[in-house]
């Protein structure tokens, strides 16, 4: 296992653990827009190590360029796309859920 | 090294599988979307490691920037048209 490998492997085991943790983040957390803080960063930040780890592994080909370009890319637009999101649905009205105990969560759901 | 990009795409299948129960059961269109949002991402990288994986990686990074760009173009179609239709409510 050369050096630029053991790099490579480690930003791609980071990168898919960080993945998985934003997609259970985006199912497990209780509001909508505390969901876009696991969509637009967790999985951002994910995607783009994977990606690198990635180029690392290509070294110096034309795809490295590429895999850059995509990482910077969705660096990018995923927080924007997740913003679009969240201010479409707070201009909806969809009010965010501001305490955590279990009556007052009750209480917004009903009404 | 095979091994470590194998591990990887098994970590993207699952993290793929997951959000499917937030499209499924959302309560709002919007989480909806953000669902099929974060599995469109992950396809992107899914897409790159198979790829790789299938030794043909020089067309699938094409393929992979060319989804990339429609992913966010249809995230931000769809919230845009959200707010247009509340705007005629």
């Amino acid at each position: 296992m050369a050096l630029h490998d053991i790099i490579g492997s480690i930003f791609l085991l980071s990168g898919a653990f960080l993945v998985l943790i934003g997609s259970i983040g985006v199912v497990r957390f209780p509001d909508f827009f505390t969901r876009t803080h696991a969509s637009g960063k967790c999985d951002t930040l994910g995607l783009a190590l994977v990606l690198l780890g990635l180029a690392i592994h290509e070294g110096g080909t034309l795809n490295t360029v590429k895999l850059i370009l995509i990482a910077v890319f969705i660096g990018i637009a995923n927080p924007t796309a997740t913003h679009a999101l969240a201010r479409a649905a707070f201009k909806l009205g969809i009010k965010p859920l501001l305490s955590t105990s279990k009556e007052e969560k009750q209480n917004d759901l009903a009404d | 090294m095979d091994s470590i990009f194998f591990i990887t795409t098994m970590a993207l299948a699952i993290a793929i599988i997951i959000p499917f129960y937030r499209v499924a059961v959302g309560p709002t269109v919007y989480d909806r979307i953000l669902g099929s949002g974060v599995i469109g991402t992950k396809t992107i990288v899914l897409i790159s490691l198979v790829g790789y994986l299938f030794n043909r990686f020089d067309m699938f990074v094409d393929i992979v920037l060319a989804y990339a760009l429609l992913n966010f173009i249809g995230v931000i179609a769809i919230a845009k048209y959200l707010e247009r239709k509340e705007a005629q409510k």
